[in-house]
C-alpha cells in the first residue's frame, strides 16, 4: 500500500497530442521519489496533476487509497515547493510563511509554534522582517521550503527547487532538503532534469522520457542495468559510452564502430544472438589505464580535463567519442596514444533496434554477490 | 551625455526658448488672474497685484460647489474605474474560460471607438434612467474602461502564475487573492491608473455640459465656460484666476504622482 498511487495515468491537450502516456507507479509512504528527464519530457505535468493543479485526462490517481482525480488541490493535503519558490513579493518572510496557515485558519498560537519550529529548522531566525528582494537566492530557497514545512502536510512535492540556484549552494541544499525529509518523515516526490540531483537524493528514481517511464527503481540499480539506452546515457556523469557493435564468428572477436576489436573470452556471452544489431555501452570508469603489457589498445587522446582527484580522457572511436575516468592525476597530451584496458566483461549490450537492454555489464552481478 | 560646450550651448538656448513659448499662455493666465481690468485691457504691464479676481471668482459663481461636484465625481469615477477594471483584467488573467483571448481583443477593439461616438446612446440610457442632473449619470458611464483593462492585464500578466498555485494549493479562494496578493503586488499600477482616471475626470467637458441643466451638478469645467458671457466685456481677471483654481489639483496630482505616473505607463508597455 502506497502514499500515492498512479494507475494507467495519461495527460493529452486537446485529446490530440498525448503528453503523458500509461503511468503506472506507486510511491511509498516515506520515500524521497525522483522524477528526472529532459526538459518536455512530462516531468512537471506529472507532478502538476499530482497536486491537482493539472486536469488529468486519464487514469487514476490516488492519495492515502482514495481516488483524488477531482479533488481541489486544497484538499489533497499536500505542500508544493516552486523552481522560483513562489513567494509573495509585498509580504516578508514571517508573513510569506505564515500565508497558507492563515487561509488555512489555524489558530494564532499554533501559527506562531509552527513557524518558531520551522525558522529554526532552516535558520532563518534573523530575516523574519526581510522582504524576498532583500534576500539571497539561497534564503528565498529555505523561506520556500520553511513554508512547506508548516503546512504539516505529509507529502511535499518539489519542482525543480535547486535550478535557480549555483552550483555550491545546490550541493548544500541538496543535503538540507534529504536531511529535512529524513527528518519529518515526509512522502517526497521531487521533480529534477539534473540526473547527479536524482541519484544524489532520491530513494528511488523513476526515468521519464517523451512522456513515457523510461525505467523506475533504486539509483544504483540504474545506474549498474540501465533498462535501455535512453537511461544508459542520462544517468552518470560523464555519460555512459555507447557505440554500434557486431560480433565476428572467425576471429571471435567484438568489433566497435569498426574501430576498436575485443577479444571475446567470456564464456557467458553465449546466449545473446550473433546475428542481432548491437549496442554496446561501457561506463568511463570502466576503461582502465594500463601499461604496455597489460594494454588490450592503444588509443589516441583528443581532449584531457584535470579535476584534480580524477583525469577525464576522451578518444575518438569511430563516429563516436569515449570518455575514461581514471583516479589520480594523469599526465597525458592531447594527440598522445595510451594504453587503455576494456574488457568484455564491462560492457553492456542493447539491441540497437529497440534500445532495450539485453544484458547488463557482468562485474555488477559479481558484486552484488560479493556483498551477500 | 558628453556633448561639446559649443552644441551644448545651442540645444540648452533652444530648449529655453521653447519651454518659455510652451508655458507662457499659463504664466500670462497665472499672472493676469493678479491684474486689474484695466492692466489686462491696455496690455499693460501690472501696475498693482490684487487678489480681487479670486474673491469675485467666488462671489459671483457658486464655484466651490463646482469644485466640490468635480472633485466627488472625480473620486467616484476613479475608485468605479479601479474597481471593474482590475477585476475584469483578473479575469482575463487568472481564470480559465472558453473564447477568453477573443474576448479580450474585442475589449480592447472598444477602444478605437471614440466617445464622442457613443455620447447619444449614453445619453438616451440616463434620460430614460431619469440621471440627469444627478452624480450617477455623470460618473456611472465612465465605470467601464477598456484601456484601464488592458494596462492592468499586462500588470498582472507579470505576476507568476506559480503564485497562484502556491495559493490554490493553500486552498485560497480566486477572490481571497484578487485582495491580498494581486492587489498589493500591483500597487504601481493602480496608483497610475487612478490618477490617471481622475486627472481625465476632471478635465472631462462634453459629458457634464449634456447631462446637466443646472448648477446643483454642474462640474468647474463648465463653470469656468460660464465665466466667460456672450453679451458683454469678459472679465478675463475673473476668469483666469477659476482657471488657475481649477488646474491646482491637477498640478498637485502631478507633482506628488509623476514618477510613479510614467512608471506605471511605461511598465506594462516593455513586456
Amino acid at each position: 500500500m502506497g502514499h500515492v498511487e498512479l494507475v494507467d495515468l495519461s495527460k493529452s491537450y486537446d485529446k490530440q497530442k498525448s503528453v503523458l502516456d500509461g503511468i503506472n507507479l506507486t510511491i511509498e509512504e516515506g520515500e524521497f521519489f525522483v522524477l528526472v528527464g529532459p526538459s518536455g519530457s512530462g516531468k512537471s505535468t506529472l507532478l502538476r496533476m499530482i497536486a491537482g493543479l493539472e486536469e488529468i485526462t486519464g487514469g487514476t490517481l490516488k492519495i492515502n487509497n482514495e481516488t483524488v482525480n477531482h479533488l481541489p488541490p486544497k484538499d489533497r493535503n499536500l505542500s508544493m515547493v516552486f523552481q522560483n519558490y513562489a513567494l509573495y513579493p509585498h509580504l516578508n518572510v514571517e508573513q510569506n510563511i505564515l500565508f497558507g496557515l492563515r487561509a488555512k485558519k489555524v489558530s494564532k498560537q499554533e501559527q506562531q509554534e509552527r513557524l518558531m519550529e520551522a525558522v529554526e529548522m532552516m535558520g532563518l531566525g534573523e530575516y523574519l522582517k526581510r522582504k524576498p528582494r532583500e534576500l539571497s537566492g539561497g534564503q528565498r530557497q529555505r523561506v520556500a521550503l520553511a513554508r512547506s514545512i508548516v503546512s504539516q502536510a505529509p507529502l511535499c512535492l518539489m519542482d525543480e527547487p535547486l535550478s535557480n540556484l549555483d552550483a555550491k549552494l545546490r550541493a548544500h541544499m541538496r543535503i538540507e532538503i534529504r536531511r529535512l525529509q529524513k527528518r519529518l518523515g515526509l512522502t517526497m516526490v521531487y521533480v529534477t532534469h539534473d540526473q547527479v540531483e536524482a541519484m544524489t537524493m532520491g530513494d528511488r528514481i523513476m526515468v521519464l522520457n517523451d512522456g513515457k517511464i523510461q525505467q523506475v527503481g533504486k539509483p544504483i540499480h540504474l545506474y549498474n542495468e540501465p533498462a535501455n539506452l535512453f537511461v544508459a546515457s542520462f544517468i552518470g556523469s560523464p555519460k555512459m559510452n555507447l557505440g554500434n557493435a557486431v560480433f565476428v564468428e572467425e576471429s571471435k572477436e567484438l568489433v566497435i564502430e569498426n574501430a576498436l576489436s575485443i577479444k571475446n573470452n567470456s564464456a557467458y556471452l553465449e546466449n545473446i544472438k550473433r546475428t542481432e544489431k548491437l549496442k554496446i555501452g561501457i561506463r568511463a570508469e570502466h576503461i582502465f589505464p594500463a601499461t604496455s603489457e597489460t594494454a588490450t589498445h592503444h588509443l589516441e587522446v583528443v581532449n584531457v580535463e584535470q579535476l584534480g582527484n580524477e583525469t577525464i580522457v576522451a578518444f575518438d572511436i569511430g563516429a563516436e567519442l569515449w570518455t575514461a575516468k581514471w583516479a589520480g592525476q594523469w599526465s597525458v597530451q592531447v594527440g598522445e596514444r595510451v594504453p587503455v584496458k576494456i574488457d568484455m566483461d564491462y560492457l553492456c549490450f542493447f539491441n540497437a533496434k529497440t534500445g532495450d537492454l539485453i544484458r547488463p555489464a557482468h562485474f555488477s552481478k559479481e558484486k552484488e554477490v560479493a556483498a551477500i | 551625455m558628453s556633448l561639446p560646450i559649443g552644441k551644448k550651448i545651442v540645444f540648452y538656448t533652444l530648449l529655453i526658448i521653447t519651454a518659455a513659448i510652451v508655458f507662457a499662455p499659463t504664466v500670462m493666465a497665472f499672472v493676469m488672474s493678479f491684474m486689474s481690468n484695466k492692466d489686462i485691457m491696455t496690455g499693460s504691464m501690472p501696475s498693482v497685484l490684487t487678489f480681487d479676481n479670486y474673491v469675485k471668482a467666488f462671489n459671483q459663481f457658486p464655484l466651490l460647489q463646482y469644485l466640490f461636484n468635480s472633485f466627488l465625481i472625480s473620486i467616484v469615477i476613479m475608485l468605479g474605474q479601479l474597481i471593474l477594471s482590475s477585476l475584469a483584467a483578473y479575469a482575463f488573467v487568472f481564470l480559465e474560460f472558453k473564447g477568453r483571448d477573443m474576448l479580450f481583443y474585442l475589449f480592447i477593439a472598444t477602444m478605437m471607438v471614440p466617445f464622442e461616438a457613443s455620447v447619444i446612446p449614453n445619453f438616451h440610457t440616463i434620460r430614460d434612467l431619469g440621471w440627469i442632473d444627478t452624480y450617477p449619470g455623470l460618473s456611472v458611464p465612465f465605470f467601464a474602461m477598456a484601456f484601464g483593462t488592458f494596462l492592468l492585464r499586462q500588470n498582472f500578466k507579470q505576476i507568476p502564475k506559480e503564485l497562484r498555485e502556491a495559493s490554490l494549493i493553500t486552498g485560497m479562494g480566486d477572490f481571497k487573492f484578487y485582495l491580498t496578493v494581486v492587489l498589493p503586488v500591483a500597487r504601481t499600477s493602480l496608483v497610475t491608473l487612478g490618477a490617471y482616471g481622475f486627472l481625465t475626470s476632471w478635465n472631462m467637458y462634453l459629458w457634464p455640459l449634456l447631462a446637466t441643466t443646472n448648477d446643483s451638478v454642474r462640474t468647474v469645467q463648465i463653470g469656468l465656460k460660464q465665466l466667460q458671457t456672450q453679451e458683454q466685456l469678459n472679465d478675463w481677471g475673473v476668469i483666469m484666476a477659476g482657471a488657475i483654481i481649477v488646474i491646482i489639483p491637477t498640478l498637485i496630482l502631478l507633482f506628488l504622482g509623476q514618477k510613479q505616473l510614467q512608471k506605471g505607463l511605461t511598465e506594462g508597455a516593455l513586456k
